[in-house]
This record gives C-alpha cells, structure tokens and sequence, in this order.
C-alpha cells in the first residue's frame, strides 16, 4: 500500500463529523469504487451514493425501442458498444431483436461503424450515440468521417448528454461530488467552479486507487472548512480549459437539446443532437423515425438509483426478478451501472 | 487427390479411401491404427510395457471431447492441435497416463485439403508429443453450410497413476493454490484473430499437452488435491468451481498472478478480467502448503509451465466465495462474469 493510501485511508477512517453524502457520477468511478473495495473502508457518517453517471443507464427507454424500429422496420444495421444491446426497451432489447432477424453488432469505437459503411455500400448503419461529454467527440469524428468520405450509408442515432444541467438537478441529493475525470479532461472545469456559487462542492477525480483514494480524502479535509468547495485532484489529465480543439469538434458538429434522462425525465439542454447541416446524418430525420414513447417496467426502480434516492438493494426486483442475466433495468445491465456493481460485488461488503 | 473436400470423400467409396490414406494415415500411422472396424489393443500389455516412472493400477480414466473452434488455425495452433490436448489434459488431470485417443470428423464441402493436411500433422505432432496413440477414427462430409468448416471430437483413456486421488471437493483449508503458467492467452489470441476488435498484439494461444508435466509433478509428490484444465471461463471460473465444490474460501493474491503484457494490454483496452479469459495448456492445482515449493520446481522443471507459480490459498472463512485483497487493503470477492464473453473459442 502506498504512502499517499495509507495517508487517505487515515483521513477517511478518522472523520467522525456530521453525516457526509457524497455522489459519483461517473459510472467507472461506481465500478472501481467497489472493484477496490473503497466502501469497506468508509465509517458510519460517509455515505458514498452512486449517481447517474453512467451512459448506460441514463438511456430512455424509447431509444432502445428507436433502434429497434431502425433495425426491424427500416433495415438498418445497428452498430453499437457492447453494453446497449442487452439493455431492456418497452418489449425487448436488441439482444432480443436479434432473435426476430435484427443486425445489431458491438463496435468498440464509433470509427468501426463508419469502416462497416465504407465497406458496404449496400448496408444502412447506423450506429448508437451514447455518452457524454468523453465519448461525444468520437462520435462527432465519426461524423465527420462519413461526410469526408461521401457516405451515403451512415447515420447516428443520438443520446449524447451533458453533465452541467445534471448536476444542478441533483444539487440537492448530496453534500458534495465526486467529479467525472474523463469529462472534465474534455469539458474543462469552469462549470463546475461555478457550481460552488450554488452551494455545490465537489472533487475531479482520477481512477487509480491513489487518485480516487486522494480524492476522497480531500473531499473531507475540505468539508471541515465548512464552505463550498471544488479542488481538481486530476492534475496531470483535467486542465482547466479542458480540450478546446475536442470542444470546438462538438460546437461545429451538435447542439444542445432537451432530452430525457431514464429516472429523471426530461432536463433542458443536458443532450446533444446533430445541427441541420448534418441532418444526413442523424437517422432520426433520415428514417423518418416516428415519436416513440418507451415504456419502462413500473416496479423498475433505476430512476430513483439514479438520483441517489434509493440503493440498489431496497428496489424490491434487485437480485430476484433483475441480475446481470435477465436484467429488467439499464442500471443492472451495463457493467457500470449501480445495480450491477451491487451485484457483483455486494457479498464483498462484509467481508472484512 | 483433389484440393477441395467434395461429398464423394465421406461417402465410403474409392475418394474416402484415398482421403484416409493420403492424410490420416499418412500423419497417424501407428501399430494399432488399422483398417478395421475398431482398434484392439492389449490393455495388460500397457500397463505392463508402461515407460512411466510411476505405477499404473488397472483403473482407466476415459474423456471426450468436441472442438468448434473458429477461426480453425491461430497463433500458437489449430484445432488439430487443440483437439489432442483438450483430451489429452482432461485425462490427465484424473491422475492418469493418457493412451489412446480416437478421433471422430465432421468436414464442411469445399474445405481445402490443404488445411486438412496441416491439422492432421498438427494432430500427429502433438500426439507424438503426449505419448498417445490415435487408434480409431472417423470422417464424415457434410454439405456446404452444414458445419462450419471442422469439427473435431476426440476420445481417450489413459490409466490412473497408483496413489493418485483428485477432485475438485478435495480442497482443504491451508492448501496453496498453483498455476502452470500465465493466464488467458489462448481466449485473448482468438478474440483477436476475430478482428472484431481490430486490434493487434503479439499474443500465441497457450495450447499445449500437459500429462508430462503432470506426471513430474506427481513424482515429485503424490500428494496433490486438485488439478483442473483451465479451459472456457479461464482460471477465475475454476476457482469458483473448486470454492464451491469443496465448499472452501479462496484468498486469491491478485498481484502474483502472471499475466502476458499483451494479454493485460487488450484486457485494459476492452474491460475484459485476464482470470475469465480462456486457457488451453493452464492447470490449476491444489495442494498442502508443505507440497507446494516441490510442485512448483518440478513444474518449472518442463516445457510449457516454466512459469508456474503460487497465486493463493485456501481458506475456512468466506467458504464459496473467491476473496482478493486490493490496493487499498480492502478484501472484496472476485467478481463473476455472466452471459457469453467470447462464444465458440475451443
């Protein structure tokens, strides 16, 4: 064990100050958390919630259900990253789409699905645009790409969003958060600086056991001095200016929209869609997809896990009707989502 | 002989003749091979004419076992190669000498000759390497589209070594826990021949024959537990297995375990655990602390567990589960993966 754990781990076990709730919205962050064992560690009066930080998990259901129309009814083949096609609509996933002769396939980058499109002509891909921040560049490279090419044959299909307006929602469900590394990389800190003027603190944080350890450690020290606070504890990737040439991409490519949030419905400019130039591109207004309204299971409780409402263990489906093999919700499906850590990692807790 | 398999080479006639003694023959060419309907052979004899330095007692160890791998031929082997070592390892694992193997074929119209040429020498070569004979076979042609490409099944027996008793309940509290070598090649060499990924690294399937090694390691101590091929759901899933069977916790030391930099590198990249990746030449093997230093030296002793190392042990608390410390001193259980990782890798 490191000096600079041994030091965090002293910080984190000593406080013994009134109850602190603090957030991660990243969904790596969720799984590392637990991959180390991080919780085990904390004391009574620490309450680490998981948030809705995972891409996943904060998809609509009527997406799933937009990519399904795409697949059956228009032909498309519908290209994706891996954890989307299990991931439940109102009547199937895309798993389950295959079955009815649905062409879904995992991409490992956006850049795939464009290279299957050159590759052929005769194919409509379309590829799935989930993500924030991070992951929203590559699909505007892809993009891009696609239009350099001339290509005919490719669209996205779009559910990027943006943390900003999240995060003032969820202002009141914790004392402070721990912030997405990867997407302050890209976006910078200035909104979450100015967050503190709201009253909301918080911490960038890296994923190594020391960076993520460091980090906590920090959030307590700083909570003591009992004002709003935010410290970038991820020196060495989050500059304060973020990525500007990543940025520019984006304004040149998408603009924000209003989009819905699987749990906390519909929040005003937190999505990204493409701008008209583009519309070529965006499978929405190629396909003619009509207004699909998902339908989520009603005893599914992901939107309030998603707020940091309600644990994982207190949804009454959790570990009976939902596991990793026949989830119900996205948050027990994706690898980062906060059901499937609890899951997988849950009969760790006790074990110390 | 022709360049392609066509139907007229499974239907029995003068084409399956030439087949047979074009290729099998000619790589498998044995004493006990013969002509007719099935092999015979003297079973006191082999014990008898043994050249193992351990006793053989009368009891045999028998397997089986069916390769669909795609693609067919990877770095490292093909499913030749794979086919005389899944069974050669299967029994061996039982505490047994591996004898004899058959092998059964079901080949795809159209499927180059070629190739089915390298996977019979493949298949000679590594029997040859064993020890074993291959004593009966059987070739079939399906239409095109009926099989993809060769599916090869293979059976075997072998006779157990005296004083040998495993099994995956025999685990025990205290005991080390050992693997030959590092983990996760051979799933992590045929994802990668997939190119579904298109990423390249320099990583060989592990695929090798293990009875030798074995049999050193049970010269040097008979008091052995347990001794599993890590095949499919790799050596987590095998520690989850012998936890469960023998109803024993397993403390794991994460650190310890070995794994290829190119097998950690693809794992980083797409999210994948090393531990569930699948092996084809790995053992697992449990036994009492005071045995295990032997075991280890006699195994690095031999071609293909030159890496071999203690990864852990077994423990009475947290019976079931798989415990491993982490960076931060915290004990979580190894997480279990669920749902087809990688179908179609042996």
């Amino acid at each position: 064990m490191s000096d600079v754990i041994k030091n965090a781990r002293e910080i984190i076990q000593s406080y013994d100050g009134p109850k602190l709730r603090i957030m991660e919205v990243c969904g790596t962050h969720t799984h590392e958390i637990f991959k180390m064992g991080i919780r085990n560690l904390l004391p009574e009066n620490i309450d680490l919630i998981s948030g809705p930080g995972c891409p996943v998990c904060v998809t609509p259901v009527g997406f799933i259900d937009e990519a399904i129309y795409l697949a059956l009814e228009k032909g498309c083949v519908i290209t994706t990253f891996g954890d989307l096609i299990k991931v439940p609509g109102t009547k199937s996933s895309l798993a389950g789409a295959r079955s009815e002769g649905a062409d879904v396939r995992p991409v490992y980058s956006p850049d795939d699905a464009v290279e299957l499109a050159k590759e052929n002509p005769d194919m409509q891909v379309v590829f799935l645009a989930v993500g924030f921040e991070t992951t929203t560049p590559s699909a505007c490279l892809a993009v891009k790409k696609a239009q350099r090419l001339g290509l005919s044959n490719f669209s996205i299909l779009t559910a990027n969003k943006t943390m900003p307006s999240a995060y003032k929602k969820l202002a009141g469900s914790a004392d402070a958060f721990l912030f997405p590394g990867h997407v302050n990389a890209i976006a910078g800190n200035s909104v979450c600086k100015e967050l503190t003027s709201l009253g909301v603190s918080g911490v960038v944080a890296g994923f190594t056991a020391n960076e993520l350890m460091t980090a906590l450690a920090v959030i307590i020290e700083e909570s003591k001095k009992g004002k709003p606070f935010f410290v970038n504890c991820y020196p060495r990737v989050v500059k304060d200016e973020g990525n500007p040439a990543a940025q520019k991409l984006v304004e040149s490519v998408m603009e924000s929209c209003d989009t819905e949030w699987r749990g906390l419905g519909m929040i005003e400019k937190s999505g990204m869609k493409l701008r008209d130039e583009y519309a070529d591109f965006d499978a929405r207004k190629k396909y003619s997809v009509p207004d699909i309204q998902g339908k989520p299971n009603p005893a599914c409780r992901c939107g309030e896990v998603l707020q940091g409402n309600c644990k994982p263990t207190d949804c009454p489906l959790f570990g009976k009707v939902c596991d990793p093999i026949h989830p119900v919700g996205a948050c027990m499906v994706s690898d980062e989502g906060a059901c499937a850590a609890y899951y997988h990692y849950g009969p760790s807790i006790n074990l110390n | 002989m022709e360049d392609k398999i066509t139907l007229a080479h499974g239907s029995g006639g003068v084409q399956t003749n030439e087949l047979i003694n074009s290729i099998f023959k000619k790589h498998f060419d044995n004493p006990y091979l013969t002509a007719d309907d099935a092999a015979v052979l003297d079973i006191e004899k082999t014990v008898k004419e043994s050249d193992s330095n351990l006793k053989l007692t009368n009891k045999v160890s028998m397997s089986t076992d069916g390769f669909i791998v795609s693609p067919f031929e990877f770095p490292g082997g093909n499913i030749g190669k794979l086919s005389i070592c899944g069974t050669v390892n299967d029994i061996a694992c039982m505490g047994a000498k591996p004898e004899y193997l058959t092998c059964a074929m079901v080949i795809e119209e159209g499927f180059p000759v070629s190739k089915l040429d390298e996977i019979a020498a493949a298949m000679a070569k590594t029997a040859k390497e064993a020890g074993v004979y291959l004593v009966a076979g059987d070739t079939k042609v399906a239409g095109k589209g009926q099989v993809d490409q060769i599916f090869i099944t293979t059976t075997g027996f072998g006779h157990i070594f005296e004083g040998v008793s495993t099994s995956g309940a025999f685990a025990k509290p205290g005991d080390k826990i050992i693997v030959t070598g590092d983990i996760g090649r051979h799933g992590c060499t045929i994802l990668l021949e997939r190119n579904d990924f298109k990423i390249d690294a320099d990583i060989t399937s592990d695929c090798a024959p293990l009875n030798k090694n074995i049999e050193a390691m049970l010269e040097a101590t008979k008091d052995v537990h347990v001794i599993r091929d890590a095949t499919r759901g790799g050596v987590g899933t095998v520690l989850y297995e012998i936890a469960g069977e023998s109803n024993v916790g397993i403390s794991l030391n994460y650190e310890s375990i070995p794994v290829n930099d190119g097998v950690k590198g693809v794992c980083g990249m797409l999210g994948l655990e090393p531990l569930y990746l699948a092996c084809e030449g790995r053992l697992v093997i449990f036994a009492p602390a005071s045995e295990a230093e032997k075991i280890v030296e006699a195994l690095k002793s031999q071609p293909n567990s030159e890496g071999a190392c203690i990864i852990g042990e077994v423990t009475e608390e947290n019976p079931g589960k798989v415990v491993v410390e982490t960076a931060v001193g915290a004990k979580t259980m190894l997480s279990r993966p669920s749902g087809e990782l990688l179908p179609r890798i042996c």
